[in-house]
C-alpha cells in the first residue's frame, strides 16, 4: 500500500502533540528551560517516529514511542559478579533512573568536573549550555531522530561531565532497575576539552525503558573512550542516541554489547568536523528468542584527513533480530577520508535474522572508503578441523563465535576492559549453548 | 590398530554418489602403510569417513581402532581414542590463536582420556620444543590458526599438531602437496621422528617421492573407491615408473 507522506506526517504530528499536551516541561533554569522549549518545538514539527518512517523499516519504534512503558522483570544477576567490578573506576549510579548519591563514589576526579542535570538546570550559567539539546538539535538532519529530542525536553536525570585534563581513571555510569515498571529518560552530556582525556563507562539496564541521551564534544586534540554494557534484562526496551561532534586531531572510541533486551535502538551520529579526527564506533550482540536489536550508525566526514571505522558484530539465535544501518557521508572538503564499515551476523539457526542496509555518500574524490556486510552459520569446515582435533563441538563452537566476535573487541583499547567484555559474553554463550 | 572392513560410502545429500565400495584395510601397530591410486578414486573420502566429517553415509561395513568401533563415535571422540587426520587442505581460521588452539585441543584429550590437564606454562614448554624440530617459529605459533600460512607452513603445522597430540593412528592426506624438497625434508623428518612400535601410519599420497622419505611398510592402490592391489614399496615404484594406468588395466 502507498502511504501518502503528508498524512504519514499528520498522524506523527498529532502523536507528537498528544504527548506534548500530556507532559509539563521540567522546571529549570532559563538556559536549560530555553533548550527543553526548542526541543519541544522540534518534536511538535518533526513528529514522533512509526515504522512507516524510511528509518525505522526494520524496527518497529510502536513500543518506545506508547505512552506507557510496559514492565520487565528485573533480571537478576545471582553470584555473578558485575560488569567492569574489577576496573579502578568512579563509580556513579543511578536507581531507576534517579541519582543515587549514596550508592555512589564522591564525584571528584583530577581532571574532571562532573555534575548532575538536576543541579546545573537550576543554576544561570552553565558551561553545559552550549551543548545540550544542540547537538542532537544538530543530529536531526539529515534524518529526523525524534525521540532524542523527546529526551532533551523532558530528562531530568543525567550527567555533565567535562574533563579539563587526562583523567586518571574512568568515570563509571551504573544502572540499577529495581521497579518492574521504571521508564526512564536520561541525558549526559560530555566535554573533552583540547588536548584531555577521559574514559566514560556504561552498564545496567537503567528502566524497563529507556530514552537515552548522550551528547558528546571533543575539542581538538581531546581523547574520549566510551564502553557500555546494555543490562542483560529480557523485556527491557531502550533507545540510546549517542551525539559526537569531533575537533582536529581527536579521538573517540565507542564500544557497546548489548546481550539480550526485547527492543534495542542504539542511533550514533558522528561529525568528524576538523583536520585529523578517528571515530571508532563498535559493538557486539548477543541475543536469543523475542530479542530485536537495532545498531544506527551516521557518521558525517565534514574535513581532510580522518578516519572512521564501524565494527559490528551480532550472534543471533532462536529467532533474535538484527539490524544494522550504517552510512558514511563524505563531505566535499573532507579529502583523504579513510572510511571502513563491517556488519556481521552469526546466525546459530535457521530462525535468526539479520538485516543490514550499509550506506556511501561520497562528494569528496580522494578518499578510502569500503564497507562489507555478511550473516551466515559457523564455517562447518572449521568446526570439523577443531573437533578433529580432539575439541568437543560446544567448545569448538565458542572459539568460532569468540573468533568472530573478535575483530569487533579489539576496538576496545584497553585490555582489562576488552577482556571483561569477552568473558561475559562467553558466560553467555556457555549458558546460551545447546 | 586399524581395521575396515567392506566400507561402503556415499554422499549423503546425494546417494547416487558411491565413493566408497568396499574398502578392506587392516595397519597394525608399528607399521607404516601408504595408499596410492589416481586423483577422485576416494582416498580423502576414506580420511573424512574414519574421522567423522559430516557429508558422508556409511551404507555398509566397519572401522575400528584398538577394537573401538570408530563409526559410532564423534569426531572429537575418534581423536581422544587416538587417531589423527593431517588434512590435505588445512583449514584457515581467523580469530582463533594457534597456540589457544593447541592448547584448547591438548586439554581437552587429556581431560577425555582422564589426565590433568596442562598449564600454559607447561604447554609452552613442550611445544616450543616440538616447533623447533620442526622449524616453527614464535611468530607461526602466535598467528591465528593456519592464516595467511604458506603451503608448506601449513603442513608442517599438521605435523606440529600431530607430535604434540601424540596419536596412535596418524592418517596422512596429500601431506607432500605443495611442498617444496626442503619442506618436503622437514615434513618427512617429523613423521620419521614419531615412528613407534605403538604407532600406525596411513600415508595417503598420489605421487610416489614422498614414500623415497617416509618409507612404508606395504602399499596399497586404491582405484573407485576400493583397494584393487596390496604390495611392498616396490609397487610405489611400479606406479612411478608405469603410472596408473598399466596397474588399473591389470585388475
Ligand atoms: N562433498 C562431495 N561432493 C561431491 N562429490 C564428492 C564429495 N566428496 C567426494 N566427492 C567425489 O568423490 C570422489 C572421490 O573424491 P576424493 O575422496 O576427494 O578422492 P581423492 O582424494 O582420491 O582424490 C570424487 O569423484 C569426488 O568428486
Ligand atoms: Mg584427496
Amino acid at each position: 500500500m502507498v502511504f501518502p507522506r503528508a498524512k504519514l506526517l499528520q498522524q506523527k504530528r498529532e502523536a507528537a502533540a498528544a504527548l506534548i499536551d500530556a507532559r509539563a516541561l521540567p522546571e529549570g533554569g532559563a538556559w536549560i528551560t530555553a533548550a527543553r522549549m526548542e526541543a519541544r518545538d522540534r518534536i511538535a514539527a518533526l513528529g514522533l517516529p512509526t515504522k512507516r518512517d524510511e528509518y525505522w523499516k526494520f524496527t518497529d519504534p510502536g513500543s518506545l514511542t506508547a505512552a506507557e512503558a510496559a514492565p520487565a522483570p528485573v533480571f537478576e544477576i545471582g553470584d555473578e559478579s558485575a560488569v567492569f567490578d574489577g576496573i579502578d573506576r568512579v563509580r556513579l549510579v543511578f536507581v531507576d533512573g534517579v541519582f543515587d548519591a549514596d550508592a555512589s563514589d564522591a564525584p571528584e576526579l583530577a581532571g574532571v568536573e562532573i555534575s548532575l542535570l538536576e543541579d546545573a538546570a537550576g543554576v544561570d550559567l552553565h558551561w553545559a549550555r552550549d551543548l545540550y539539546g544542540a547537538l542532537e538539535a544538530e543530529g536531526q538532519h539529515p534524518v529526523a531522530r525524534p525521540l532524542a529530542a523527546v529526551n532533551t525536553a523532558y530528562a531530568t536525570q543525567g550527567l555533565l561531565i567535562r574533563a579539563t585534563g587526562k583523567a586518571q581513571k574512568p568515570v563509571s555510569l551504573i544502572y540499577r532497575r529495581s521497579a518492574e515498571d521504571a521508564d526512564v529518560m536520561l541525558h549526559h552530556v560530555i566535554r573533552v576539552d583540547s588536548g584531555a582525556e577521559l574514559t566514560v563507562l556504561e552498564n545496567g539496564p537503567a528502566a524497563a525503558r529507556l530514552n537515552q541521551v548522550m551528547e558528546v564534544d571533543v575539542a581538538d586534540g581531546g581523547t574520549l573512550h566510551h564502553v557500555r554494557a546494555q543490562g542483560r534484562d529480557h523485556e527491557r526496551r531502550a533507545a540510546a542516541h549517542l551525539f559526537a561532534r569531533l575537533g582536529a586531531e581527536s579521538v573517540f572510541k565507542t564500544f557497546t554489547l548489548t546481550a539480550n533486551g526485547a527492543m534495542v535502538r542504539n542511533d550514533c551520529v558522528v561529525w568528524l568536523n576538523g583536520k585529523g579526527g578517528v571515530a571508532h564506533i563498535a559493538g557486539v550482540t548477543v541475543g536469543e528468542g523475542a530479542f530485536h536489536h537495532d545498531d544506527t550508525v551516521f557518521i558525517t566526514h565534514a574535513a581532510p584527513g580522518c578516519e572512521s571505522r564501524q565494527v559490528f558484530k551480532k550472534v543471533l539465535r532462536e529467532g533474535a533480530v538484527g539490524v544494522f544501518q550504517g552510512k558514511i557521508l563524505v563531505r566535499q572538503p573532507a579529502q583523504l577520508t579513510d572510511g571502513y564499515q563491517i556488519s556481521q551476523a552469526l546466525l546459530m539457526d535457521e530462525q535468526a535474522q539479520f538485516l543490514a542496509k550499509p550506506e556511501l555518500e561520497i562528494y569528496a574524490d580522494d578518499v578510502k572508503c569500503s564497507h562489507g556486510s555478511t550473516s551466515g552459520e559457523i564455517d562447518p569446515t572449521s568446526l570439523f578441523y577443531l573437533r578433529s582435533r580432539g575439541v568437543p563441538e560446544d567448545e569448538a563452537k565458542m572459539l568460532l563465535v569468540l573468533a568472530f566476535l573478535a575483530e569487533a573487541l579489539e576496538e576496545i583499547e584497553d585490555p582489562a576492559l576488552a577482556e571483561d567484555l569477552r568473558s561475559r559474553i562467553e558466560g553467555w554463550l556457555k549458558r546460551h549453548q545447546r | 590398530m586399524l581395521e575396515i572392513k567392506n566400507l561402503h560410502a556415499e554422499l549423503e545429500e546425494d546417494s547416487d554418489v558411491k565413493i566408497l565400495r568396499g574398502v578392506d584395510l587392516k595397519v597394525g601397530a608399528g607399521e607404516v602403510h601408504a595408499i596410492m591410486g589416481p586423483n577422485g578414486s576416494g582416498k580423502s573420502t576414506l580420511s573424512y569417513v574414519l574421522s567423522g566429517r559430516d557429508g558422508y553415509e556409511v551404507t555398509e561395513g566397519s572401522a575400528t581402532l584398538e577394537g573401538h568401533d570408530l563409526l559410532d563415535m564423534e569426531p572429537e571422540e575418534r581423536a581422544a581414542a587416538g587417531l589423527f587426520l593431517a588434512f590435505q587442505y588445512p583449514v584457515e581460521i581467523p580469530g582463533v590463536g594457534n597456540m589457544t588452539f593447541m592448547r584448547t585441543a591438548l586439554n581437552a584429550q587429556r581431560k577425555a582420556r582422564g589426565q590433568e590437564e596442562l598449564s600454559a606454562g607447561d604447554f609452552l614448554k613442550i611445544v616450543r620444543a616440538k616447533a623447533k624440530d620442526l622449524q616453527i617459529d614464535a611468530d607461526m605459533l602466535k598467528r591465528p590458526v593456519n592464516t595467511g600460512f604458506s603451503g608448506g607452513e601449513k603442513k608442517r603445522n599438521e605435523i606440529l599438531q600431530m607430535a604434540l597430540l601424540e596419536p596412535k593412528m596418524c592418517v596422512l592426506d596429500e601431506t607432500d602437496s605443495g611442498l617444496d624438497v626442503d619442506a618436503m625434508k622437514l615434513v618427512s623428518d617429523g613423521v620419521n621422528a614419531l615412528r613407534d612400535a605403538g604407532r600406525g601410519f596411513l600415508v595417503i599420497t598420489h605421487y610416489q617421492r614422498l614414500l623415497n622419505h617416509i618409507k612404508p611398510d606395504v602399499v596399497h592402490i586404491m582405484s573407485e573407491g576400493r583397494i584393487i592391489r596390496t604390495g611392498g614399496p616396490e609397487l610405489a615404484l611400479e606406479v612411478e615408473e608405469q603410472g596408473y594406468g598399466h596397474i588399473l588395466e591389470a585388475v
